[in-house]
């Protein structure tokens, strides 16, 4: 079953069209890289696919729930807001800027949902969270404030954050963007040493060369559409102009 | 006359203008919260309502606004109020016009944190509730808190203008020392007592805004 189904999403904003027609699916643990020029939609994909933005038009599956689809006037219809939540519970997103709460510690950043939102024991929670931030390397920052860490070190524990709740799939909107070299590096690593926790990942990014070594399949967007997709062997070794020319200016570095 | 014979004669006053502070503090502070979330509702009806009233309460004297609340109701209703309506009248007077500077505070703050946190919130499963009292308020608070000490200085001073209803606080009975006494030394003392008292209140923020400087 696919975790993620979206059909002929639509979506605009002041008369453009940011998104036209995409549809695309994710498996279970499967990793799915969306790649693409600034402006293409990748963001605004990822917004819907999260329900942080509505779409005009299309339907939205999380493990085969209805989420999302068609009314009668053609336009999208969202499902009751009870049923949005417990759909809601399947999947987790890791934002560009991290928006860790600047107000509580690193471990109460990742307690706090499973405590407060999932009620589950303290204890259990902050079990897991000490094992989470074991696998991030941050072990010796659970009582730090996230202004006291690095933009890597936030990402991380943003990540950590998410995977707290176990979500089915977890969206990365171009989780690196805001890091320097050294810092992205950590940060991808982290990442790749996620896909052992079988954890179905749609990632956003920039970063040309992760996207070929981690995911399952590759999707090359430009313009709103779904230009080119396959596995990273074939996006990148694609025969289709616009593909070649984006990337093209990474050749050197691939 | 002995200036600690002065004291003890404006300490009744003194004890009524803390008591004026402390309702007030204690009642608009979580009134303007709630008049906030009604100026940044999104019923129209509701928030034209609660922008009149701030408005109201932001254009007009506190002095006049006393006067209403205390005369209002004989004059408007024809309701007798006895003599101990006068503190009351303060109380609500002071709690009402505070409520509505809290809430223009409390509004400066709310739309002042960044649209990420909201997200954030909302894709970890928060409720709108456990939103705005786990992660927003925290940080609104902190955001708020040096124009909230300006304002709780202001009413140690304003606390004075009870005396148009004739509420025997400290102005008051300074004012009342000074013309049976020919004196002027009421009028230090009570201009001592003010200061005194705001020294604490500026102390005791500054302490508020040291401890939640646990983060930036």
């Amino acid at each position: 079953m696919h975790v993620l189904e979206m059909n002929h999403v639509e979506k605009s904003f002041n008369e453009q069209n940011v998104l036209r027609d995409i549809s695309l699916s994710v498996k279970e643990g499967e990793i799915l890289s969306v790649i693409g020029p600034s402006g293409s939609g990748k963001s605004t994909l990822l917004r819907c696919a999260t329900m942080l933005e509505q779409m005009d038009k299309g339907e939205l599956f999380y493990l085969g729930e209805k989420a999302a689809w068609n009314g009668n006037d053609g336009t999208t219809v969202y499902a009751k807001k009870e049923k949005l939540k417990e759909i809601q519970k399947n999947y987790g997103l890791v934002f560009q800027n991290f928006n860790l709460f600047p107000h509580m510690t690193v471990l109460n950043n990742i307690i706090d949902a499973p405590i407060h939102v999932q009620k589950r024991s303290r204890e259990d929670a902050v079990k897991e969270a000490k094992e989470l931030l074991q696998k991030m390397g941050l072990a010796d920052k659970a009582d730090a404030y996230p202004c006291q860490l690095s933009g890597g070190q936030c990402q991380r524990v943003a990540i950590a954050r998410a995977l707290a709740l176990n979500p089915k799939i977890l969206f990365f909107d171009e989780p690196t963007s805001a890091l320097d070299p050294e810092l992205t590096g950590e940060v991808l690593k982290v990442i790749k040493s996620l896909a052992d926790l079988h954890i179905a990942m749609v990632i956003v990014t920039h970063e040309m060369a992760f996207a070929r070594d981690i995911s399952d399949r590759v999707i090359f967007m430009a313009e709103g559409v779904i230009v080119e997709e396959g596995t990273p062997d074939e996006v990148f070794a694609s025969n289709n102009v616009r593909t070649q020319n984006f990337l093209g200016r990474y050749g050197d570095i691939l | 006359m002995a200036f600690t014979k002065i004291l003890t004669q404006l300490a009744g006053g003194m004890w009524v203008s803390i008591q004026i502070f402390l309702v007030t503090l204690i009642f608009s502070l979580p009134l303007g919260l709630l008049v906030s979330f009604g100026r940044m509702s999104k019923n129209r009806v509701i928030e034209a309502i609660v922008k009149f009233y701030i408005s109201v309460m932001r254009g007009t004297p506190l002095m006049l606004q006393l006067m209403v609340v205390y005369f209002g109701p004989y004059y408007l209703f024809g309701v007798k109020v006895g003599n101990g309506y006068r503190l009351w009248a303060a109380f609500i007077g002071f709690v009402i016009n505070y409520a509505a500077y809290f809430a223009e505070i409390y509004r400066s703050g709310i739309q002042s944190m960044p649209a990420g946190q909201y997200e954030a919130a909302k894709l970890l499963g928060y409720s709108k509730n456990q939103t705005f009292f786990r992660i927003i308020f925290p940080q609104v608070v902190k955001r708020i808190l040096p124009s909230v000490t300006n304002e709780v200085i202001t009413l140690v001073k304003d606390t004075s203008l009870a005396f148009t209803i004739s509420v025997l606080e400290m102005f008051a009975v300074a004012k009342a020392l000074a013309s049976s006494q020919t004196s002027l030394i009421p009028f230090v003392a009570a201009g001592l007592f003010y200061y005194v008292f705001n020294l604490v209140v500026a102390m005791l923020m500054e302490y508020i805004e040291k401890r939640m400087n646990y983060y930036q």
